[in-house]
């Protein structure tokens, strides 16, 4: 077994990418993951690791070398938040289409518009249709477990995707926890080495990468990508069972949380899950049937799983940190719609936009919504389907 | 210095069958660059005429390991690539440690001095060993003729068409060389695929160093200038005899050497008129446009020679 | 050359639009993009190698240092060769490309 240490989830994050000790980083400092380049950089200069870290003029630059890099048969790193992840969008989606197994962590922040450093979801949303993994964490453990997990995800021969680790900035990314620590030599061990099929490095055997792909071929290598994506959840749930050999810690694509004979349901992703569990405990006391669903793999969306778990529940509150600008709600919420419909079901299905920017998402928040849903499913009746909680009028 | 017997024997990592026009400067500067290559290759090259041409899928032109990422980020994609390579070396990995790589990025001008600039001045000031080859066609020509920020005085492209008010492009083109020059990286030229044995020498010169590298060719393109397909080179030569491309490389940022000093400086009149781009110019009304841009080419002229102590 | 035969499926294929065959553009035909066509004048030559360094297409084929003619399979008939050559009588001339043109060929 591990130490238990404490750490923030930007210190938890940057230990584990020494642990991993990929062959190329690539990365560009910005708020709120400035830390992790940062203290990956210290780590570089006193010898802890011997990563090649190319300290790129921009975050475009910084996916553009580590694109190359995994091209050329490295491991290779990034990490970003908010316009970096932004900036670098064009690259995001290259990577994933020449399939190289690029692990980077998010630390979560709002998209600048005007600007804000702090959390919310409209950064890692701009890619949901990227075909990226996109892992997410309630905590600085979580974070730091998924990453140690993305590797072995991302490079699996039958997916060879890029894997994102998301964290909400400064919420996981600053505040210092107790974490458990797996031991160096057993990260190294797990993570294991990564030897690509194919790569740029093999004089013998030259390729060509990025070539023009028109109407005759792309659609083909797009569907390949579609049998890519959808074996996911399996080796997520293979690799996450091996992690919990090795740490006692289990993960699955979501986690459920009182949920066997909840009538009212939250469904969350990130820090938020936290909170609400502590909701979740005090209303139960009060005798209300709520559970929480915690998302941990996005995309790909494990719908039917979840549609799974949600059997049963009466009322479904689906809480969304980013907006989708589309007078449907945020991205979740069309996500979980749309996996209801194909069971039919009597479910009410609502949507909380909430935390945009920052906001604090307290316990009394979530139980004062827990309390309206519960309202919900004993009278029927909807005001509004689509919350935008703790916002003025 | 290789012969062209010897260039021809290291010929074959750019092959026949790609979809250049007819007459591309791209393609004989690809190949120039290629054969001065002695050691394994990986090519990084931007969006463009080059890239387009020669990797359509499922064929590809490239008989060494080629990578495209996207229009912008040749430079950087490289610097992956070459960190990755020092990586793996370094960790033995795939059997490298004895192995002899070189990195050679490809750009047209409007990948390199506009959209790829940043990338680019990135990757030299982070000092990867690699060598950046703009061919500078002076336009956007994949796209149809564009102007770029390499485009010359007065040029009649599609952005910056010859109309009645307007005589074509406004503006004096960038001077990359120079500003590249200015990281004070180890070396920077500029060269020509007309003149091979410079290019060659520039080539093999740039690939011994353990460090960045950046050279610009000129590099015709009979569409976009309005010239035959056949006319590029020589083009080229009056581009260089008339000092509009003077052939020069700059060490360390500071060592200034003329690699080539007409006898006669031919008027900057014999480099436009052959050019479809540059008609108009020659109307009595746009004549001052010559005049301005025989002044820049000059005045530019003279700075080189006094950079490279050839003036007093 | 072109692809008459039927395309792959998507299972056949490599992966990310990989292309695992280097330099095979050399299977695919540009020849019929010429209008004119160089001829080679096998005693005028004197193996320069002129054209060879200026050609655009790798189009010109040398073997030990000598040029042995034309790959007509990827040259696009731009005439820079005969350009460059600087034979006295030149070795290179740039034809029509028609059917009565390649009988005297």
């Amino acid at each position: 077994m591990g130490n238990r240490i404490a750490l923030t989830g930007n210190e938890a994050v940057a230990l584990g990418m020494k642990q991993i000790a990929p062959d190329v980083v690539a990365a560009y400092p910005i708020t709120p993951q400035t830390e992790v380049v940062q203290i990956f950089s210290q780590y570089v200069a006193d010898g802890d690791v011997d990563t090649e870290f190319v300290t790129v003029e921009s975050e475009h630059s910084a996916m553009s070398a580590a694109l190359g890099a995994s091209a050329a048969g490295a491991r290779a790193m990034t990490a970003t938040s908010s316009n970096g992840l932004e900036l670098m969008f064009e690259v995001v989606n290259i990577t994933a289409s020449l399939r190289l197994p690029i692990v980077m962590p998010i630390v979560n922040r709002a998209i600048t518009g005007p600007i804000n450093i702090h959390c919310d979801h409209s950064d890692v949303m701009t890619i949901r249709d990227s075909s990226w993994i996109l892992l997410f964490g309630e905590n600085a453990q979580e974070a730091y477990d998924n990453l140690l997990m993305a590797n072995r995800i991302a490079e699996h021969s039958d997916i060879l995707l890029p894997v994102a680790v998301n964290m909400d900035g400064f919420i996981i990314s600053h505040a210092v926890e107790n974490i458990e620590i797996v031991e160096d030599e057993v990260v190294k061990e797990f993570v294991g080495d990564y030897y690509p099929e194919k790569y740029l490095l093999d004089a013998a055997n030259p390729i060509t990468m990025g070539p023009v792909d028109l109407q005759d071929y792309l659609f083909e290598h797009k569907r390949q990508q579609i049998e890519a994506i959808k074996k996911v959840s399996g080796v997520v749930r293979q690799v996450s069972q091996e992690f919990a050999e090795l740490t006692g810690r289990h993960y699955d694509l979501f986690e459920e949380y009182r949920l066997d004979d909840a009538e009212v349901a939250l469904i969350a992703i990130g820090s938020t899950a936290g909170t609400a569990k502590a909701a979740i405990d005090n209303l139960r006391e009060q005798g209300i049937k709520v559970g929480l669903l915690k998302i941990r793999l996005y995309r790909p969306f494990p719908a039917k799983e979840i549609v799974e778990a949600l059997k049963g529940v009466k009322t479904i509150g689906v809480m969304d940190r980013a907006e989708s600008y589309s007078n449907t709600g945020g991205p979740l919420y069309a996500d979980i719609r749309a996996a209801m419909y194909d069971v039919g079901g009597t479910a009410q299905v609502m949507n909380i936009v909430y935390g945009i920017g920052g906001r604090d998402m307290t316990v009394r928040d979530l139980e004062n919504l827990i309390t309206q849903l519960q309202k919900v499913t004993e009278t029927g009746e909807i005001e509004e389907r689509i919350i935008h909680y703790g916002v003025r009028d | 210095m290789a012969t062209l017997k010897e260039l021809a024997t290291r010929d074959g990592k750019f092959c026949g069958g790609h979809r250049l026009c007819p007459g591309c400067g791209a393609g004989i500067v690809t190949r120039q660059v290629l054969a001065a290559a002695k050691d394994n290759v990986v090519v990084g090259c931007a969006t463009g005429c080059l890239e387009v041409s020669t990797t359509i899928y499922p064929y590809t032109a490239w008989n060494t390991s080629f990578i495209h990422n996207a229009f912008e980020n040749a430079a950087a994609t490289t610097s992956g690539v070459e960190a990755a390579y020092r990586a793996l070396k370094k960790r033995k990995k795939f059997g490298l440690e004895d192995s002899k790589y070189n990195f050679i990025a490809f750009g047209g001008d409007g990948g390199t001095y506009d959209i790829g600039f940043q990338s680019l001045s990135g990757a030299m000031e982070r000092g990867h060993r690699m060598l950046y080859v703009c061919y500078d066609n002076g336009a956007y020509m994949n796209t149809g003729i564009q102007r770029s920020s390499a485009t010359p005085l007065g040029a009649d492209t599609t952005t910056s068409p010859a109309g009645k008010e307007i005589p074509g492009k406004v503006q004096y083109r960038k001077e990359l060389t120079d500003i590249i020059a200015a990281h004070y990286i180890p070396y920077v030229a500029q060269a020509s695929p007309s003149n091979w044995k410079d290019l060659t020498r520039k080539v093999e010169k740039a690939l011994s160093i353990d460090g960045p590298s950046f050279i610009n060719i000129i590099s015709a393109c009979p569409r976009g200038w309005r010239i035959p397909e056949d006319q590029g080179l020589e083009l080229h030569r009056i581009a260089i005899d008339s000092c509009f491309w003077p052939l020069f490389e700059i060490e360390d940022g500071v060592k200034y050497t003329i690699n080539y000093k007409p006898k006669t400086k031919r008027p900057v009149e014999d480099w436009l008129k052959p050019q479809g781009r540059f008609k108009h110019l020659f109307k009595p009304e746009n004549r001052y446009l010559i005049a301005e841009e025989q002044k820049r080419i000059d005045e530019r002229w003279e700075m080189l020679l006094r950079r490279a102590g050839e003036l007093d | 050359m072109g692809d008459s035969v039927k395309k792959p499926g998507w299972k056949d294929i490599p992966i990310g639009g990989r292309i695992e065959d280097a330099g095979n553009s050399q299977k695919y035909y540009v020849g019929g993009w010429r209008t004119r066509r160089p001829v080679w004048i096998k005693e005028n030559c004197i193996h320069c190698l002129f054209c060879w360094v200026a050609c655009p297409d790798a189009a010109i084929v040398v073997e030990d240092g000598k040029i042995q003619g034309f790959d007509y399979d990827h040259c696009k008939g731009c005439g820079i060769c005969a350009r460059e050559c600087p034979a006295k009588s030149p070795a290179i001339q740039m034809r029509s490309e028609n059917i009565e043109d390649q009988f005297d060929s």
